[in-house]
């Protein structure tokens, strides 16, 4: 009852309404933007945080997180474009829906699936968090060492690209995060004489270069491209017949977003993918997938955005990111000198709380946003690239010189922009590299401190059973692409 | 269509192997990982006596070799099923990479600030921009708010430079 209270608290904040609205206006724009969506937006506009207090900078990020998330779905409907990846499912039955002249009711369904999704998964995350903290405090550094692994290998099945390249690319990441003084030894690793380098490299030139720099790289090899948009008259609520059809698809595709966004590392993407195919599997129409169906819509749309709650939970519980926007919230939390895992649960329940509430809140405000101002947001997709990505680049540019007011995060954040480009051109995705950077030092910290209290022996690690289960988890995450692929041609050759 | 299709990828099988992208990528990778590998030779080492768990160079040096192993993986693996790398890079992008360059030049040498003008009417500019108030727009209008906000909200000081000692002196 008292929690119940904490979470109603940002409703008696008009700083954190405030907080709330701009944070959901301006999550619905980036996530209508092809190639901004929630990821990069927060990485934008992670900077501006450190004006604020924690909670309000937590609250900010997390709205963008949630009303990113749906607003994808107004471009992936409208001009058949996903304004974020985990809308690509959207695009496959919400844009035929759209040429029908249904675009209203495409953007209606979305909007319910969607909103419905997201507080279905945030009442997960009220549950579960606390749940999974409370399991936390059995930890220790082994067990932790063990988690970041299996956070790790989790990679390897995430969405997109192959799953060694996904593996070399968060092993890049944790490189990346021993540059600098050795935590425990004080000895300089890679800073080839640059004084800078000492202090290691922050999370924010390498978060924007990856996310926002390479993207506007991508963007100019892009210039020829044409969207075509299908008119909108108004978003139209689903029907009674429509909300028969669809409730099962809603309902389930939230339990699944949920599950898929607390697995460490996956995200809306893989979620909404899966929701899209369970749709069609439990459909009795699967026939009319692809072709404008409504439970391909609300299977898609609430999955991915009930992976924002879920993808909350071990993020705020374990300090292990559950997707790519989760890694830039949990730099927000780092930043901003939260130390998230099960003693923020203890120490300080407002805060957490005051989130979850606010998550709440964002899934409801979006709503009403997307409702009533669909027709506008779809007009922000007119604002051509060559307009918008200077600006971008002035923005990302000032954001990141301002954070230690150095030069040289600069032109880290350049490097970065132009490695991410290559990476993601050559199909390595970047999200493992930000994740790798984030459980870097949680790795080499446990794993060095565990082979201090276990003498060196390597194999004491297996005699910690929550270490041990760890391993076989990890285990089971490497080997799930592989069996899937053998899945896939055995299917093939039948 | 499908014929010019078929052409470019059998153009693309027959190159010798060093010139394919699969081989090109995975040796940039192993050869900048064999560089930081021997860099990792040159850390300090910690005194036996001081040391607790491992060498501060053990853990980097585990990594490259996983990346390298990992690189290696990835090469074979092309070797079955080569890439599917997106057509060539347009002229836009180099004027982009290039409009980087100018960036690092100006601010390096002249003003920060100018050089985030430059770059953004440099930008849009090539990238198909031609009317003028946009240009003015991206280039000082937008830059200049941007400026103001970081200057006077956010209390942040910019590095000094020809345009930025006017606004401080």
């Amino acid at each position: 009852m008292e929690n119940l209270f904490l979470m109603m608290a940002p409703l008696f904040s008009a700083k954190l309404l405030l907080v709330l609205f701009f944070g959901t206006l301006f999550g619905l724009i980036l996530g209508v933007l092809p190639g901004l969506g929630p990821t990069t937006g927060g990485a934008l506009i992670l900077p501006f945080t450190m004006t604020l207090d924690p909670l309000s900078a937590i609250v900010l990020l997390t709205s963008i997180y949630c009303a990113g998330t749906y607003g994808g779905a107004i471009t992936a409907i409208l001009i058949n474009t996903p304004g974020t990846p985990a809308a690509a499912a959207t695009c496959l039955d919400g844009y035929p829906l759209a040429q029908k002249g249904e675009a209203g009711r495409a953007l209606g369904v979305a909007t319910v699936s969607s909103a419905v999704g997201g507080i279905f998964s945030v009442i997960i995350l009220v549950f579960f968090a606390p749940l999974l903290a409370k399991l936390a405090y059995e930890f220790g550094q082994p067990e932790y060492f063990a988690l970041a692994i299996f956070g790790l290998t989790m990679l390897a099945s995430i969405g997109d690209g192959s799953p060694i390249k996904n593996l070399i690319a968060g092993t890049f990441g944790i490189l990346i995060s021993t540059i600098g003084k050795d935590f425990m030894t004080s000895i300089d690793r890679f800073t080839y004489g640059i004084n800078e380098l000492s202090e290691g490299i922050g999370f924010i030139p390498v978060v924007v270069g990856l996310f926002a720099i390479s993207e506007m790289l991508t963007q100019s090899t892009m210039l020829d491209q044409v969207f075509k948009r299908v008119a909108l008259k108004a978003v139209k609520l689903p029907s009674l017949k429509d909300y028969k059809l669809i409730w099962k698809t809603i309902l389930r595709s939230s339990g699944i977003g949920s599950f898929i966004g607390v697995l460490p590392a996956e995200g809306g993407t893989v979620a909404s993918l899966i929701g899209y195919s369970e749709a069609k599997r439990w459909s009795k129409k699967p026939e009319e997938f692809g072709k404008g169906s409504i439970e391909g819509i609300a299977g898609a749309e609430a999955a991915n955005n009930a992976a924002t709650g879920g993808a909350m939970v071990p993020t705020l519980a374990l300090g292990i990111p559950g997707s790519a926007t989760t890694a830039v919230i949990l730099t927000g939390l780092i930043i901003h000198g939260v130390r998230p895992g099960p003693d923020l649960f203890r120490e300080q329940p407002e805060f957490l709380y005051g989130i979850f509430g606010s998550m709440l809140i964002a899934n409801i405000l979006f709503f009403i946003f997307g409702f009533f101002g669909a027709k506008l947001f779809a007009r922000i997709t007119l604002v051509p690239n060559k307009i918008l990505w200077p600006m971008i680049f002035a923005v990302s540019v000032c954001g990141t010189y301002s954070l230690s007011q150095s030069i040289i995060d600069v032109w880290i954040m350049l490097f970065f922009g132009i490695v991410g480009f290559f990476m993601r051109r050559f199909g390595f995705s970047v999200v493992p590299v930000i994740i790798g950077l984030i459980l870097g030092e949680l790795v080499e910290g446990t794993l060095r401190q565990s082979l201090v209290i276990f003498d060196g022996n390597w194999f004491m690690f297996l005699t910690r059973p929550i270490a041990l289960t760890f391993f076989i988890l990890s285990l089971i995450a490497l080997a799930f692409p592989l069996l899937r692929r053998k899945k896939l041609k055995l299917k093939i050759k039948k | 269509m499908n014929n010019v299709q078929n052409k470019k990828r059998a153009n693309k099988i027959s190159l010798p192997f060093f010139l394919k992208d699969e081989f090109k990528v995975s040796f940039i990778i192993v050869f900048i990982s064999i560089i930081l590998l021997i860099t990792t030779f040159t850390f300090d080492i910690v005194p036996p006596i001081l040391n607790r768990g491992i060498q501060p160079a053990t853990f980097p040096k585990a990594l490259l070799v996983l990346i390298i192993c990992l690189t290696l993986g990835i090469y074979y693996l092309s070797l079955k099923k080569p890439w599917k790398v997106e057509k060539k890079l347009p002229k836009s992008f180099y004027l982009t990479l290039l409009s980087f360059v100018l960036f690092i030049t100006i601010s390096k040498t002249l003003d920060f600030f100018l050089a985030i003008s430059v770059l953004s009417i440099f930008v849009s500019y090539h990238w198909g921009e031609k009317r003028i108030f946009y240009l003015l727009l991206v280039s000082i209008i937008f830059p200049l708010i941007v400026f103001i906000f970081f200057e006077t909200i956010l209390g942040l000081r910019f590095p000094p430079g020809i345009i930025t000692n006017i606004y401080y002196y």
